[in-house]
């Protein structure tokens, strides 16, 4: 009977290495096993040859790299999206906008039976980042390019040459300070689809907006995560979903509010009680007042209008209304005017005010009532002949106008404070909106 | 699975074949790689110490591909500018040959196919550069120029070339994969798709400290 072969299946567990890096005699362990092709000197930041017998010296940390600290130290292990994975490497990728330098930090998240992921951060937004298989359908629409991967459609957001400037830990590739690819970036949040192109290589990635606070979990981090700045390229709009329910919530209401009027026309008294037409007659003093017949006001307690037509011409009537109970004495003062002018001149013909008028007061018991009539006008010209008409439980339209704007209230704040974040999204692409009434801008030209 | 077994004969260590038609077999002791004449073996070479590896494949490891079992019987070992990888050998229950690759961790399964037109010439190859196969729409997304340095276990070609290939993948929409091998006059096209793991049902795999 022959023995398994050496490699065989009984070949025996894969074990971490550890080495001292060479420049500076660190410690450093091989968290990556043998994919590690770079590990970068957490000491010195010296870039090594994994893969050398003697770990060479590729790269040596030079001034010109910022240095900078993972948020989530090297060797953390956390359970994310349910499985197991370690950081292994921290790389920092930095591009330049308009002559602003922009950087991100990119977490490389390793398991040996599942592969890389990458947890990337940028002024405290976070995307888990993986690999794509397939290729994304890239196309254009409007003049920008689109990209289409499983029925999702992102837009382009931003094109720029991505540079790693500063790096630490291991990684599977043979990375090095000063690495360049052109990336480019799609987005349709929460998610983000991502091209890093060199001159003989394409990768796709899909990138998901997650919370710092997820991430500080998964990783079981001291303190919080630094709290996200502005609005970030695949930040999902927080008011997106809340849009669209608002505006089915008030076209429901809405078809509420037009049944409620439509009951209360057909189901409103809305009679006469009263109607007699006077005559005020300038000049006569300062106390015209008289007091009509008394009216029934029947029903429970509702409004009565007050209707008044004056044939005012270019002059006015000013007139103050007492309801007043036979019964009680109970008063309801209310006090009107109508004015209407009219002319000719260079524009040509022109009117001012209406010679009718309702007053309406709201919430009258039943009970016989009289109205005591108090009119004023001007004290010279001709009589104004006037008519006043008491009506019991007249529909009104603007309490329901009043509650219509009410309801377009939520909708419409909603709609627009949405907007306003997408408008901040976009502000940091390469797509902005063009900025109106920005003097700075245009006084370039 | 039936084998067959013969002895090496540079060393004398005992061949077991998982595989009864393969044409070229690495010795585990002493690395000779070995021709097969029918039984005879050729000692044609000696393949390099095959890299450390960090994949949980290992030659004897089980699974199955588009519900058509396999066993990993061989391993070849690229490597280029800027890594490596690892193309294991599958033999799949119909006995024919499959190729698992794994790179940093990113698998593929691919098989040879004929081509229906004509591959694109070596020096024309560029990102972007497109392929149909069977009404499925490839592009080129990576052009690697490689070269063997290691081999083990059982192959269904020879293999002891040490000078670089140039090897374009190519992917396609719904997670097709290609790759054109252009180590021959007439290059080679293999299809399969990107895989996971989980999902070949892999048994026999290597574990890792800590893991």
């Amino acid at each position: 009977m022959t023995g398994p072969a050496p490699g065989g299946t009984n070949a025996g567990p894969i074990r971490v290495r550890g080495l001292n890096c060479p420049n500076c005699g660190a410690a450093i362990q091989l968290r990556g096993f043998q994919y590690t092709q770079r590990v970068i000197c957490d000491s010195c930041c010296a870039v090594l040859d994994a893969h050398d017998p003697n770990y060479a010296v590729l790269q040596k940390f030079s001034e010109r790299m910022a240095r900078s600290k993972p948020l989530i130290p090297l060797g953390a292990r956390g359970r994310w999206k349910g499985q197991p994975w370690e950081v292994i490497g921290f790389q920092v990728r930095t591009i330049t906008v308009e002559g602003i330098a922009y950087s991100w930090h990119e977490y490389l998240l390793f398991n040996p039976y599942l592969g890389f992921r990458y947890l990337t951060q940028y002024d405290g937004h976070w995307c888990d980042v993986t690999t794509l298989r397939g290729l994304p359908e890239t196309g254009s629409a409007n003049g920008r390019p689109t990209a289409r991967w499983r029925d999702a459609e992102f837009k382009a957001f931003q094109a720029a040459v991505a540079v790693t400037t500063f790096a630490v830990g291991e990684f599977p590739w043979a990375v090095a300070v000063g690495d360049r690819v052109i990336a480019q970036d799609f987005v349709c949040p929460p998610l983000m689809l991502s091209s890093e192109t060199t001159d003989d290589e394409v990768t796709w990635s899909l990138g998901e907006y997650v919370s710092g606070d997820r991430v500080w979990e998964a990783f079981k981090l001291e303190a919080g995560p630094p709290s996200p700045q502005g609005v970030y390229a695949n930040q999902p709009n927080p008011l997106a979903g809340r849009v669209g329910a608002l505006w089915r919530t008030f076209g429901v209401l809405l078809l509420a509010l037009a049944a409620l009027f439509i009951i209360r026309v057909a189901t409103a008294a809305n009679t006469t009680v009263f109607s007699a037409a006077y005559t005020f007659t300038p000049g006569r003093g300062d106390t015209v007042a008289f007091v009509t017949a008394p009216f029934t006001l029947g029903g429970g307690t509702s409004n009565v209008v007050v209707n008044m037509e004056a044939s005012v011409n270019n002059s006015w009537l000013f007139v103050n209304y007492t309801l007043i109970n036979e019964e009680s004495g109970a008063a309801l003062d209310v006090g009107r005017e109508v004015s209407y002018y009219h002319g000719v001149d260079s524009d040509g013909s022109w009117s001012e005010g209406s010679r009718d008028d309702n007053a309406r007061i709201s919430a009258v018991p039943p009970g016989r009532w009289f109205l005591r009539i108090d009119p004023e006008g001007p004290p010279t010209g001709s009589p104004i002949a006037y008519s006043v008409q008491v009506r019991r439980d007249a529909v009104g339209g603007l309490p329901f106008v009043f509650a219509l704007a009410l309801l377009l209230l939520p909708p419409l704040l909603t709609t627009l404070r949405s907007a306003t974040f997408e408008t901040k999204r976009w502000a940091e692409s390469d797509y902005a909106p063009v900025a109106s009434g920005d003097d700075s801008d245009s006084g370039d030209d | 699975m039936s084998t067959v077994s013969t002895s090496c004969p540079n060393c004398g260590a005992t061949i077991v074949f998982r595989w009864a038609q393969a044409v070229q077999a690495t010795c585990g002791y002493c690395r000779s790689i070995l021709v097969r004449h029918d039984l005879a073996l050729e000692r044609v070479g000696e393949s390099a110490v095959v890299p450390l590896t960090p994949s949980p494949l290992q030659l004897g490891s089980e699974g199955a591909w588009r519900d058509a079992p396999f066993t990993v019987v061989g391993r070849l070992v690229y490597e280029w500018e800027r890594g490596g990888w690892s193309e294991w050998h599958l033999r799949l229950g119909n006995d024919s040959s499959a190729w698992l690759s794994d790179a940093q961790a990113e698998y593929v399964v691919t098989a040879r196919v004929t081509p229906e037109s004509d591959l694109p010439l070596v020096d024309r190859l560029r990102p972007g550069l497109p392929l149909i196969h069977r009404h499925v729409r490839y592009e080129v997304t990576t052009v690697t120029r490689a070269h063997y340095v290691g081999t083990e276990g059982e192959l269904p070609f020879t293999s002891w070339d040490r000078a670089e290939v140039t090897f374009a993948d190519l992917r396609s929409e719904k997670g097709g994969f290609a790759t054109i091998d252009y180590s021959e006059i007439t290059p080679l096209l293999y299809t399969g798709e990107a895989v996971e793991l989980s999902q070949l049902g892999l048994s026999l795999l290597r574990t890792f400290e800590g893991w």
